[in-house]
């Protein structure tokens, strides 16, 4: 009798709590397939894939705005490895000089809200001809990814055991080739994460890019967020799902790159 | 030796090149603006004008986001517990493939999907009308600073969660055993032995999630469109309407104060720690 309650009341609190996680993901998918739904109906009066259409128009502004979001998220990976894999096998080793203050100010931009950060760079950036330029969202992307990339990388080259480099100069390799055949292959995993982590961030982004970007260089954000406030709820919804994909993705692949204890230093 | 030092340092340098030109000198020149008027004499004009324009909403995005954090904290609490001491391995398991998703949904999809959920007309006040608690007929849906607490808590409870049970996990079962030997409870076990030893980690996860929910714009736009909302919305309106930068960076330095306190202890944590909560 005790048992049979205990599910009871277990079943009902993962029911509940489903409902909460999985409602309001199921409401988006629900406007993704509508197309006609308005109150006091429970559901679309109307059912298609007329909108799916639409925003897949090969010459239409979500495809084009698409590609930019790939392409920024691209170019910023790419920024951020140049700059972070460096610093992280820097920050790995611990005889970096006044690695304490170089270590706060690397992650300064996470302790305090960006966004008025991102205005001010959006002044400077306008001055100097930054301001809606794909250049520019790079730069505002590449900053904000940077602070996780370089934390996930020192976590990485920190776990390489020194004993394993010094073998390799032993028998005679170069501290160049060293790196290359023993401390890079090593950290790869740490390294892949970092670019997977900067590529989603990246494509998420919303403010900077809202004050950056605007109104030459529209990302799929950006699209969504428009079509959300236009009313237009079936493109937007059709636009949220496509960023869902790599976000859930990545979620369900998660422990397979990062233990938790890794996860911490990213926010 | 020091032309390893100095080799290692050139390591670090164009990373710290990077935050400091587009992290700190925006930030410097954001307090500079905010305590100097157009013309630039220094004075606090730009922080009266913001209060009287923007206090509501200096209050309001206080208390949306302290209660948000307060309740990320308790049911990431929750939930971490269960993942340790849950005695039903299927109930543990459910939980743990169920409370993740949020984890990496961006902001803005969540506010798109919290727009449609949390509405008069939204799945939430339409299963609750099924099966028979609300008539939506009289209800007006969530899309006020209630919703906004909502999505922030749905968004970021994943994330302090998982923190805290990864956390919870790495602990020594010995403890947690002695207890329940000698008849502690789970509630009791939670409280008295596991949060403790995790708070340092649950802190941590707190302030990152409470400063991010300081920074996010379009949460506040599409969830509650109306009056009162968040100082980021005004910062946004400020900019962009008015080009009013002092105003917009004295709002800045309020939220930068709001998160004084919690980046403090962050910072110091995470540099002690060597970089590790």
């Amino acid at each position: 009798m005790r048992a049979a309650f205990g599910w009871v009341l277990r079943g009902s609190l993962l029911g509940g709590l489903a409902f909460v996680i999985f409602g309001p993901l199921a409401n988006l998918v629900l406007w993704a397939v509508a197309i006609q739904w308005y109150y006091p109906h429970k559901l679309p009066l109307t059912w298609g894939f007329k909108y799916w259409g639409e925003v897949f128009k090969p010459t239409g502004d979500s495809i084009a705005a698409l590609g930019t979001s790939v392409l920024i998220a691209c170019i910023t990976v790419v920024v951020c490895l140049l700059l972070a894999v460096p610093a992280g096998c820097a920050l790995g080793r611990k005889r970096l000089p006044g690695r304490p203050l170089i270590l706060l100010i690397l992650l300064l931009p996470q302790a305090f809200p960006n966004l008025p950060v991102y205005f001010n760079i959006a002044r400077q950036f306008y001055m100097v001809g930054l301001n809606g330029t794909i250049a520019g969202v790079v730069l505002v992307h590449a900053a904000h990814g940077l602070v996780i990339a370089v934390c996930i990388a020192a976590a990485a080259f920190a776990a390489i055991d020194p004993e394993l480099e010094l073998a390799a100069r032993n028998i005679g390799a170069s501290a160049g080739r060293t790196v290359l055949t023993v401390t890079l292959p090593l950290a790869m995993p740490g390294v892949t994460a970092s670019a997977i982590f900067v590529f989603l961030e990246s494509l998420d982004e919303f403010t900077g890019t809202y004050f950056v970007g605007v109104p030459d260089v529209t990302t799929l954000p950006l699209v969504m967020f428009t079509a959300s406030l236009a009313g237009n709820y079936q493109i937007a919804a059709i636009t949220a799902l496509v960023l869902l994909v790599p976000s859930i993705g990545f979620m369900l692949l998660i422990e397979r790159f990062l233990k938790a204890e890794t996860l911490a230093k990213i926010g | 030796m020091s032309d390893r030092r100095s080799a290692q340092l050139l390591l670090v340098a164009p990373a710290l090149a990077m935050v400091l030109a587009l992290f700190v000198y925006p930030l410097e020149l954001s307090l500079v603006s905010a305590f100097t008027t157009k013309d630039g004499e220094p004075s606090f004009d730009n922080f009266t004008k913001a209060l009287e324009l923007y206090g509501t909403d200096i209050v309001f995005t206080f208390v949306i986001v302290t209660v948000s954090t307060l309740l990320i904290g308790l049911f990431a609490a929750a939930i971490g517990g269960y993942l340790v001491l849950g005695a039903h391995p299927v109930a543990v398991s459910v939980l743990k493939n169920l409370y993740r998703w949020p984890l990496f949904i961006p902001f803005i999809v969540a506010a798109q999907c919290m727009r449609t959920f949390l509405a008069k007309n939204g799945i939430m006040n339409n299963t609750l009308a099924t099966i028979g608690l609300v008539d939506v007929g009289s209800v007006s849906g969530l899309l006020d600073w209630r919703g906004i607490i909502v999505t922030f808590v749905w968004k970021q409870t994943p994330f302090v969660a998982l923190l805290v049970s990864g956390a919870m996990a790495a602990l020594d079962r010995a403890t947690v055993e002695a207890a329940a030997n000698l008849g502690a409870s789970g509630m009791r076990i939670l409280i008295e032995i596991l949060l403790p030893q995790v708070a340092g980690v649950m802190l941590v996860g707190l302030i990152l999630a409470f400063v991010t929910m300081l920074s996010v714009l379009s949460v506040p736009i599409m969830i509650s469109g109306g009056s009162p909302t968040m100082i980021t919305v005004d910062m946004a309106f400020r900019v962009n309407s008015y080009s009013d930068y002092g105003v917009a960076n004295a709002l800045g330095f309020v939220s930068y104060a709001i998160a004084g306190l919690g980046a403090w202890v962050y910072l110091r944590r995470s540099v002690a720690s060597d970089g590790a909560p």
